[in-house]
């Protein structure tokens, strides 16, 4: 799936928070966005998801105007959402996380089988409430319940926030394996600087709302470049 | 003499089972009044003052028939579809607009509550004829009740309760609707059409409240149009003392209220057993300022964390 985002404004009740971003996502690419805290990548996120209506601008996802449609119609449209924080409903056994997941793309199609596969943990704890799982769990929970409606474009917000190192580096080339054995389109924001090198085909650095450059292939490999980014 | 003015409150079998008899009917009433105001209220953040005058159009749905020759049950089904209909008029026009906007939407719905029951006293008049409860009463020494409200009814109740927990925990629908209540933003980034959930809740809501008119219609004597009162005063001292979980707070709250207000009512009259009702509730409400589901939820959090 291709995204375009072109002249991108947006921010919450009159503020604005991005100015003029334009971005691209080519299908079956993973593409990253690097930043500070606080330069507006869960809000970009958010604008593209439909989660927060953009000022100016365009979103389109291969060719189909999307920018003031609903996040509902996103996710209908083959976009899978993993918030920040993960956001998986506590109230709700992760096998009910996993029905939700469902709504997303346009088909009936599921992937149980390749999700349960992906994570394990999520069949034996298929009846547990989701609140009570650790912070691993709950971004593998995330990650899946984005997955099982078979997205054509997953959008993850910091998949590293919150996760142990070790879980970190297993949630990372879970997220290879799924762009390698779907095609799946990945779109995330990071500022972990391994999450980053390790995941990102390129990447795009962002700073007080606005892109600020355009990383290739060889540029992720450059730790000081990306660093000017992510250090305060 | 003494005989004389000890006898009422000599206690015998009988006394018993005229006592659990008033708390079953106390208790179906309750349970019945509140369900539609707590789905309401629990999944939208909403509280519908005009809640009473749904039920109230539940009634007025069932009477009108009924009186125009209509067999009761069928006519029933008229009260329900009535209060339906209406309810998803009223949640497109009005209440979208007041979602999570707890006193805002008290405002609004209050207002629409003194509209409805206005209309109808000028399209109507100050009553309809009442209609006699079906089932006739048992007798029992000196008490008699009747079967459909200390019966019945109570029975109803019960069934709604275990139907809407099936719906809430076994229906797609239901754990969608519960996703939706938890974060509906991570929930419409999911594909849930949250609106319609909203729509789909506020219309089940209404449903309820046209069954419990409907239910009611042949229990309560005159039917006039500020009988919604009677219900919401109720329903809303429930929910209050229930919390926030609709099914676990309607049940607590139900079987709380009715054991103070059927012992009242039966020792000391109906006035003394109202009174009872929302003294308890003031004194709930001190202990457990978010309700009897709300501390349930706080003890299990608790304990979670021990562990």
């Amino acid at each position: 799936m291709t995204l375009e985002v072109a002249g991108l404004d947006a921010g919450y009740g009159g503020t604005p928070i991005l100015r003029d971003v334009d971005l691209t996502v080519n299908d079956g690419e993973i593409v990253g966005i690097v930043g500070r805290n606080g330069v507006g990548k869960t809000t970009l996120l958010k604008a593209i998801m439909g989660l927060l209506d953009p000022e100016a601008g365009t979103v389109r996802v291969d060719g189909t105007d999307l920018t003031h449609e609903p996040a509902d119609v996103h996710a209908r449209s083959g976009i899978g959402y993993v918030p920040q924080g993960r956001d998986v409903f506590p109230g709700l056994t992760v096998e009910q996380n996993l029905t939700i997941g469902e709504g997303i793309g346009d088909s009936d199609e599921t992937r149980y089988e390749q999700v349960y596969d992906y994570f394990p943990i999520l069949e034996e704890r298929a009846d547990q409430d989701a609140g009570t799982m650790s912070g691993g769990q709950q971004q593998m929970l995330a990650i899946g319940r984005a997955l099982v409606g078979d997205p054509d474009l997953l959008v993850v917000d910091e998949p590293s926030e919150g996760v142990q190192p070790s879980i970190v580096q297993s949630i990372t080339s879970d997220l290879e394996r799924i762009n390698e054995e779907f095609g799946t389109t990945i779109l995330f924001v990071e500022q972990n600087l391994s999450v980053i090198q390790g995941l990102s085909e390129r990447c795009y650095a962002i700073d007080h709302g606005t892109i600020v450059d355009e990383i290739d292939a060889d540029g992720v490999r450059d730790r000081e470049r990306l660093e000017e980014y992510l250090v305060v | 003499m003494i005989a004389a003015t000890a006898a009422p409150l000599t206690f015998s079998a009988y006394s018993l089972i005229a006592l659990l008899f008033q708390f079953l009917n106390s208790f179906g009433f309750i349970v019945l009044a509140t369900v539609g105001l707590a789905i309401i209220f629990g999944m939208m953040g909403v509280i519908n003052l005009a809640h009473g005058e749904f039920i109230l159009i539940g009634v007025y749905g069932t009477a009108l028939p009924f009186h125009a020759g209509v067999p009761l049950p069928v006519a029933m089904i008229g009260g329900v579809v009535a209060a339906t209909v209406f309810g998803v008029l009223v949640e497109r026009t009005i209440v979208n607009r007041f979602y999570d906007r707890l006193l805002d939407s008290m405002v609004a719905t209050w207002g629409l509550a003194l509209v409805v029951s206005q209309l109808l006293l000028i399209v109507f008049g100050s009553s309809l004829d009442s209609i006699s409860a079906p089932m006739g009463s048992v007798a029992y020494g000196p008490f008699s009740s009747s079967i459909y409200r200390s019966v019945f009814l109570p029975l109803v109740a019960v069934a709604v309760l275990v139907g809407l927990y099936a719906l809430f925990t076994r229906t797609e629908f239901g754990i969608k609707a519960r996703a939706t209540i938890e974060d509906p933003e991570t929930a419409r980034a999911m594909g849930i059409d949250t609106d319609r959930m909203y729509t789909v809740t506020f219309a089940i809501g209404s449903a309820l409240a046209g069954l419990t008119g409907a239910l009611y219609a042949p229990a309560l004597g005159s039917i006039t149009p500020n009988r919604g009162s009677t219900f919401l005063v109720e329903a809303f001292v429930a929910v209050v003392v229930g919390g926030p979980s609709v099914i676990v707070g309607t049940l607590s709250a139900a079987g709380v209220l009715s054991v103070f207000n059927a012992t009242g009512s039966f020792l000391f009259g109906t006035f003394i057993g109202q009174m009872l009702l929302l003294l308890v509730a003031i004194v709930a409400l001190r202990a457990l300022p978010n309700g009897i589901s709300g501390y349930l939820d706080d003890w299990q959090q608790r304990r979670r964390a021990e562990e």
